[in-house]
């Protein structure tokens, strides 16, 4: 044993680098430079930012004098004291939530549908998808004329006798109008997501339900939504995360209006940083955001343990 | 460590060796110059290029690129490139904007180098132009553009109502009742203001100031929006969109230019989108209100940034690219400030679609007495303030009224700031 453990210390290089580059060190430094792209991007382009817009919260920045000024907690106190905000906030929650309720049910809704073994599925199963791959703003432009007071859905609603409203223009037509624009336009994404799921629940299941005389409703929520909960759960951070992010929508369809019924969170900062180039108040809002996703984020993935199966 | 940092060392001085190479080839006179404006169109954007080939002719180590921006988002883009660290060199300021831009110290000024560029006769500048450019005695911004609003009037579509063709001496009562005719007999809309689209209000300074209305006070202090002649004005235009159908409502669009409409109030450099023999047409001058005769301009300057890269250059080219010469030239697109360029005569030379007596009546006498649309400090933020406020002026059965003092009650304490 001695002789075997001495002889390739006597033979082998004396230098440190084989000792040091141990098979542990190797496959170590393959992985960090395996996930170095990935890193450097995050630190870039996400963690430097976001330590940049902490640093402009703190300043006034008046882009046209080339003024930047240290503020301390002046941004802070004007949000805490901004009358503006409690209506963005509201605005931003309706729509939240609206989207959330709206684009789930109805991509599960779609999903169910579309998951039956009948001849045409795969050309609707298409058809739900394909306004998930059209340009936002080319999309959200031809629903702006489609909306006009003398636009094709009033056309349509004419046609059977129904005297449409002028969608744009009234608080609340604008902000049903705005969510559904965006539920048409994502539906299709969290449609494929629940069809893959569905299609990965045990048929044998369903089979030992019927025979247990469970009916189609109990199947559903026996059986069906406790298995693809993962994937509710997976699509509703989606679903929030992506509607707390809406812009393109409100800067073409309304400017926030009428009033600010749908002014939320994110077009109200761009308004404070890029019209009224208040860039230190705007970075504020910014950190307000990033603080409300993140929440949220953080509640519905603790929440996973009562109610998605194989978490609890 | 010490080898890494004299690599780190070495690396900085060849740096900085490269960025001391460029200023002084600036100090030599290189200079890559890059204006915005906020027009695509092809004619002026060859007119710019010939302007600017003339320039670069005498000075060979200078170039010039004209960088169109949307109309709609110009003035965040322009202050986004700014905020960035690419701000261009020139730039087109709108004149709502004007204030924030002159105020701010954004922009150099140019008085010293017009004065001594040889020929360039500053004097020339009328006052009304210039009065929105200046700060303290000095020019921040030439004023390239002062265009005046008139009325383009569809003949073909008065004549299906049994209208009367329209003359120049008429009222807002006359206006509004053949606007509501044309709607009741074809079904195209009536009287359009454009750009206004209940959303842009500093275009209904066109018909408000025909009732001797204003938005706020001459020192930009005091709202006005809740005096009697704005509330007149405003009913007036409730009126006509909701009752008499004469404007068209809101969320209803109606291009004039594509026969949509009997009437569209706008300035003239828009008779360009007139397509040859699409329709018979006119322009005359604004109705008169309750409060007489009147005109209202709309103006655009042209500014070297400060933080601009070669100012001196910007300057040299902002001198040549509005000199008396080429101002004549530019005269075919955007009414001149030159005061020897304000005649109907001159103008008619460069202005193919418009006759001599409608750029007498509607651009020369315009600008001699028009009123310049609003404009503030703070712009933006009151341009949006307003817009919120006055939506719910836009439904049937408004308290017109209340709804201006609201307005005054929400954008008072940002004209006081």
């Amino acid at each position: 044993m001695t002789l075997l453990t001495d002889r390739p210390s006597r033979t082998s290089p004396p230098a440190s680098k084989s000792t040091f580059w141990t098979i542990a060190r190797r496959e170590n430094a393959a992985g960090w430079l395996f996930i170095a792209p990935q890193v450097a991007g995050t630190v870039l382009f996400v963690l430097v930012p976001l330590v940049l817009v902490g640093w402009y919260s703190l300043h006034e920045w008046n882009v046209l004098a080339g003024d930047f000024t240290w503020t301390g907690g002046d941004n802070y106190r004007q949000l805490a004291e901004d009358q503006n905000l409690p209506k963005v906030l509201a605005a931003t929650g309706l729509f939240s939530v609206g989207l959330l309720v709206l684009n789930l049910s109805l991509a599960l809704l779609l999903a169910v549908l579309l998951n039956q073994k009948l001849r045409g599925t795969v050309l609707f199963r298409t058809l739900f998808f394909s306004p998930v791959v059209v340009s936002m703003v080319a999309w959200t432009i031809v629903w702006g004329f489609l909306l006009q007071d003398n636009g094709g859905i009033n056309g349509l609603l004419d046609t059977i006798g129904v005297d449409g409203p002028n969608w744009l223009r009234g608080d609340v037509t604008a902000m049903i109008a705005v969510i559904v624009v965006q539920v048409i336009k994502n539906v299709g994404l969290n449609m494929v997501l629940f069809l893959a799921a569905l299609q990965g629940v045990p048929g044998d299941l369903y089979e030992a339900a019927k025979v247990d005389g469970a009916g189609a409703f109990r199947r559903f929520r026996s059986i069906t939504v406790p298995m693809i909960s993962p994937t509710i759960l997976l699509t509703s951070i989606l679903t929030v995360v992506g509607s707390l992010q809406v812009f393109a929508q409100i800067a073409v369809l309304t400017q926030g209006g009428p009033g600010t019924s749908t002014t939320v969170l994110v077009y109200y900062l761009y308004q404070q940083a890029f019209q009224f180039h208040q860039l230190g108040y705007g970075a504020t809002l910014s950190l307000l955001l990033f603080g409300i996703v993140l929440a949220l984020t953080l509640v519905q993935w603790q929440m996973r343990r009562k109610w998605v199966f194989h978490e609890s | 460590m010490r080898k890494h940092l004299a690599l780190a060392v070495a690396a900085t001085a060849v740096l900085a060796g490269c960025g001391g190479g460029e200023s002084a080839g600036s100090a030599d006179g290189k200079a890559d110059l890059r204006m915005t404006i906020w027009t695509s169109n092809e004619e002026h954007l060859a007119l710019f290029d010939e302007i600017a080939a003339g320039y670069t002719e005498t000075h060979p180590d200078v170039t010039v690129k004209f960088d169109p921006i949307p109309f709609e988002s110009y003035t965040t883009t322009l202050t986004t490139q700014i905020a960035g660290g690419n701000g261009p060199d020139l730039a087109w300021v709108l004149e709502d904007s004007a204030p924030d831009f002159v105020g701010s110290g954004a922009l150099t000024p140019l008085t010293e180098t017009l004065q001594k560029t040889e020929g360039y006769e500053l004097d020339d500048l009328s006052d009304s132009a210039t009065a929105l450019w200046k700060n303290d005695g000095d020019l921040y911004a030439y004023p390239f553009s002062t265009s005046p609003f008139g009325v383009f009037v569809n003949n073909d579509l008065l004549k299906e109502a049994g209208q009367k063709s329209v003359t120049g001496d008429w009222t807002w009562d006359e206006a509004f009742a053949t606007a509501a005719k044309v709607h009741e007999e074809t079904g195209e809309a009536g009287i359009v203001v454009r750009d206004f689209d209940f959303k842009g209000w500093g275009n209904l300074a066109t018909v408000w100031t025909g009732w001797g209305a204003r938005a706020w006070s001459e020192d930009g202090k005091t709202c006005e929006f809740n005096r009697p002649p704005m509330v007149a004005a405003m009913t007036a235009l409730h009126q006509a969109v909701f009752e008499d159908e004469a404007m068209p409502g809101p969320g209803t669009t109606a291009d004039f230019f594509a026969g949509d409409a009997a009437m569209t109030i706008t300035q003239i450099s828009r008779a360009s989108l007139l397509e040859e023999g699409a329709f018979d047409w006119d322009l005359v001058p604004l109705p008169s209100g309750p409060s007489g005769d009147y005109s209202v301009v709309g103006q655009a300057g042209l500014g070297v940034l400060k933080q601009g890269a070669n100012v001196a250059a910007a300057e040299e080219f902002l001198a040549y690219f509005t000199s008396p010469e080429n101002s004549e030239k530019l005269a075919q697109f955007f009414p001149p400030a030159r005061t020897s360029q304000l005649s109907a005569e001159t103008m008619a030379k460069s202005n193919p679609l418009l006759s001599p007596e409608q750029l007498q009546a509607v651009v020369v006498e315009g600008i001699e007495g028009g009123v310049v649309k609003p404009s503030h400090t703070d712009s933006a933020q009151i341009a949006q303030t307003v817009r919120s406020s006055l939506d719910p002026l836009w439904k049937p059965g408004a308290d017109v009224q209340g709804v201006l003092d609201g307005v005054c009650q929400q954008i008072t304490p940002l004209l006081g700031s």
